[in-house]
């Protein structure tokens, strides 16, 4: 029996007819635009009040839909557009030259308009339309064979698939020519360029300030996990490097953190060497840790009001409320048009009230961040006591966008109060106006960590596995610097910490703040460096010069120095160590340079020559290790996500 | 191997308003759904009728997907829902339009001329009573029994009786084809 319905199968198959390729492109605009619609006051894309609701452009737009080749499409759209210039009484003002600019309702018009007065030269390509200036709602239905367009579109975002044959233009189009969905978000990420090759002959000294973060692996798993490439500048590589454990020894008693240096062969270039910095920070004993007085800021405003926003950070919350002893205090600020102190200093013990106050939150209004800011501290301030760790954590998907007339007015205030005592977490929620930037800012100036919740999977990371570490410094200010030694290394380069970079006397200037550590928090840095004589240089040695001094015949590859200061101390501690090559290589440093060239394949890094996503997959799969939390697995498929995207 | 990212989290990614996982999911099953339809209807102008039905609404119901389901399943469920919703709508207009006279009934002459050129198969299956033919159609779609149970609602053993029942029906009918 089973054969006949085999037949049948075959049989169907043969009979379907595939999908008319102008109706499917029609089916799915619709589709789109009742979606767009429906979101509504949900999504900032909101239809541009220029838009005809119907009449004479729509019959324009779907002459459009119908015509296939890019000579026809200029031709008809100067004769309609001709048509409707003359024809109109629109039209008629539109002739008069001094009103032609200031006439023109949409960008699409402006479009046609251009194309008319192209149509002698039809044959020549037109220009290509301005694509960015479009609202949303408007490409959507608009010129450019919407077909053309989504498959485009979708191409851009690096999905996986295919478009059908018949959907495609008859001639191919240059890729301008297609306006791009405008991306109608407001993200702003914090990052600048690759952290350059330096000649050690030249300058042999890097100093960066440590970044515990982990925001950025975040926001790049949420992006894959959706189907999308990260913005290149959502990637920092250092955040990314550190949002894993590694096995890294443990400080002795009375060390708040120790260093380890590793050598190992550099996994994209046989001519290269990685030195690993590690740093593991001490892990006090838990029921000697001092009591804790924490103000959740958060952010109510109308853009919270989304599922991955402020009910997944009342749930994040609530799971932290576990973690907390009787004598924690809990307070809770909102921020939303006006600021307000939801709930007065709560004893942990209390957890029914926090709780409900938590319920209670709604999303409605606009973003007043200073303001709320400024009370979260001076609550906090009234429940700090001596002994006692007073933190502000600021919950917020990153939309500051009242009240705030000066960024570095804000970070002032931020530093002024982290002087008193106050230091300030940044938790960033859900995606489209996420302003990474700020909250990076924010969280560097407040000495505490920014880190991005998108599943509750990573609130229980960070707000619960990690919590100690997030809330309790163990050591400020923490830099580093490498002095390499010219005589072993002709090259080196900082793999990420772009932003962290610091010019060379601030190491030892106690003002110049920097990253801290929390308790038993980790951070890793990579240098990728060559040796002398390696067929990797890639600079040329100098014909003059090279002073040679007694210490550069040293068989040390560098120097490591670092610099801390104990919570509360305004002068710093020194830490200093040699680099040797014959430091042993660190146990599952190829995790971390998977990672390393995982981060920089994602920001399309030059130094990695023709290493791909397959090398960094198998190095990843080959490193995995214990992985109790099931981090690194997770990571190795976040790759093969990123293979498959970036192989469209 | 290569992964992608799958329906379900961009049927959630769209559910929570995000526009690209929306189209990319839309994309991917269009084809997928248009076949679907033309089993359930039998013609390609009705297949595309209904695929336009379905696309218009699928926004606001996506706003209903849970995630519980496999989103496959889950579209199948309204795939199949917009088809008797149709069905429903295309009875009564057909019952108001009996005492039309002579143009409606040249247009169905010409409508049943048009469906005597397509396959036999379709045309056999159109013979069918809906239910066997929402059922035949979602099976051919390789769906399990067990799913089709899911989406229609019924017990798998149903799913089963009817799949045998459609067979029985359709030999029957080439039989009597082969005969005249």
């Amino acid at each position: 029996m089973t054969d006949d319905l085999d037949d049948l199968k075959a049989a169907m198959k043969a009979a379907t007819p595939a999908p008319d390729a102008a109706k499917k492109a029609a089916h799915l605009a619709l589709a789109q635009k009742n979606f767009e619609d429906l979101q509504g006051s949900r999504n900032q894309a909101r239809p541009n009040s220029d838009r005809p609701a119907s009449g004479l452009w729509t019959g324009v737009r779907n002459m459009f839909a119908t015509l296939t080749t890019r000579g026809g499409l200029v031709a008809t759209t100067a004769i309609v557009a001709v048509g409707f210039v003359v024809l109109s009484p629109a039209g008629r003002d539109l002739l008069r030259p001094q009103d032609l600019k200031l006439t023109r309702p949409a960008a699409e018009q402006r479009t046609e308009q251009d194309e008319a007065l192209n149509a002698p030269l039809a044959e020549e390509p037109a220009p290509a339309p301005e694509p960015a200036i479009e609202a949303p709602i408007i490409v959507q239905d608009s010129a450019a064979t919407s077909a053309a367009r989504s498959t485009q579109t979708l191409r851009n975002q690096g999905l996986n698939m295919k478009a059908a044959p018949g959907q495609m233009l008859t001639r191919p189009a240059p890729t301008d020519m297609i306006a791009p969905l405008p991306e109608a978000d407001t993200e702003a990420f914090a990052n600048a360029d690759d952290s350059p090759l330096k000649i050690t002959a030249d300058d042999p000294v890097s100093t960066f300030s440590i970044d515990v973060d982990t925001a950025s692996y975040a926001v790049v798993r949420n992006s894959l996990t959706n189907g999308r490439l990260p913005p290149k500048d959502a990637v920092r590589v250092e955040e990314m490097i550190n949002y894993f454990p590694y096995d890294y020894s443990a400080p002795e008693a009375g060390e708040a953190f120790r260093p380890t240096v590793s050598v190992s062969q550099t996994p994209w270039n046989a001519d290269t060497q990685i030195v690993q910095i590690g740093i593991q920070g001490a892990m006090p004993v838990i029921a000697d840790r001092p009591s804790l007085n924490l103000v959740f800021l958060i952010d109510t405003s109308g853009s919270m009001n989304q599922q991955d926003k402020l009910p997944l950070l009342v749930q994040s919350f609530s799971l932290m409320l576990g973690q907390l002893r009787a004598e924690d205090q809990v307070a809770i600020v909102t921020y939303a048009g006006s600021a307000g102190e939801v709930l007065e200093p709560t004893p942990a013990s209390e957890k029914g009230k926090i709780l409900a106050a938590l319920q209670q939150l709604s999303a409605g209004g606009s973003t007043a961040g200073q303001e709320g800011l400024q009370q979260a501290y001076s609550v906090a301030e009234r429940m700090a006591d001596d002994g006692e760790v007073t933190r502000v954590i600021l919950a917020t998907d990153g939309d500051f966008n009242v009240g705030l007339s000066d960024p570095e007015a804000l970070k002032d205030f931020i530093v002024q109060k982290r002087d008193s005592g106050t230091y300030l977490s940044v938790l960033g929620f859900g995606r489209g106006n996420l302003d990474d930037a700020t909250m990076q800012a924010l969280a560097q100036n407040g000495n505490g960590t920014a880190a991005y919740i998108d599943t509750l999977s990573e609130a229980q990371k960070v707000l619960v596995d990690q919590l100690t570490g997030a809330l309790f410094p163990i050591a400020d200010d923490v830099k580093i610097q490498v002095e390499f030694n010219p005589a072993q290394i002709a090259e080196y380069r900082l793999i990420g910490y772009e932003t962290r970079a610091l010019r060379r006397e601030d190491f030892n200037n106690d003002k110049v703040d920097a990253g801290d550590i929390g308790a038993g928090t980790q951070v890793t840095a990579l240098y990728e460096v060559t040796p002398v004589g390696s067929d990797a240089q890639l600079t040329e040695p100098l014909r003059y010069g090279q002073a040679d001094t007694a210490a550069a015949q040293s068989d040390e590859l560098g120097f490591l120095r670092l610099r801390y200061k104990a919570p509360g101390e305004d002068s710093s501690r020194l830490i200093e160590m040699p680099i040797t090559a014959d430091l042993p290589p660190q146990g599952d440093a190829g995790f971390a340079m998977a990672i390393a060239g995982f981060g920089q394949l994602l920001r399309g890094s030059t130094y990695l020559g023709d290493w791909s996503w397959g090398d960094a997959i198998a190095l990843a799969n080959g490193n995995r290790g214990d992985d109790p939390y099931g981090y690194r697995t997770e990571a190795v498929q976040l790759m093969r996500l990123g293979q498959s995207l970036s192989a469209n | 191997m290569r992964m992608e990212t799958s329906d379900e989290d961009l049927a959630r990614a769209a559910a929570g308003g995000d526009a690209a996982a929306f189209s990319a999911l839309l994309e991917r099953r269009y084809d997928g759904l248009f076949a679907l339809a033309f089993r359930l209807t039998g013609s390609r102008a009705e297949a595309e009728d209904l695929t336009q039905d379905i696309c218009a609404a699928l926004p606001a119901k996506l706003a209903g997907f849970r995630g519980t389901a496999k989103f496959s399943t889950w579209l199948y469920r309204v795939a199949v829902n917009a088809a008797h919703d149709r069905r429903r709508r295309l009875a009564s207009h057909r019952k108001a339009a009996d005492g039309w006279g002579d143009w409606e009934l040249a247009r169905r002459a010409e409508a049943e001329e048009t469906a005597g050129q397509v396959d036999w198969l379709i045309t056999a299956m159109g013979q069918l009573k809906d239910d066997l033919r929402d059922t035949l159609a979602l099976v051919l779609d390789e769906v399990t029994h067990r799913e089709a149970a899911e989406i229609l609602g019924v017990s798998e053993g149903t799913i089963s009786w009817r799949i045998s029942e459609a067979k029985k029906q359709l030999g029957a009918l080439r039989a009597t084809e082969d005969q005249a």
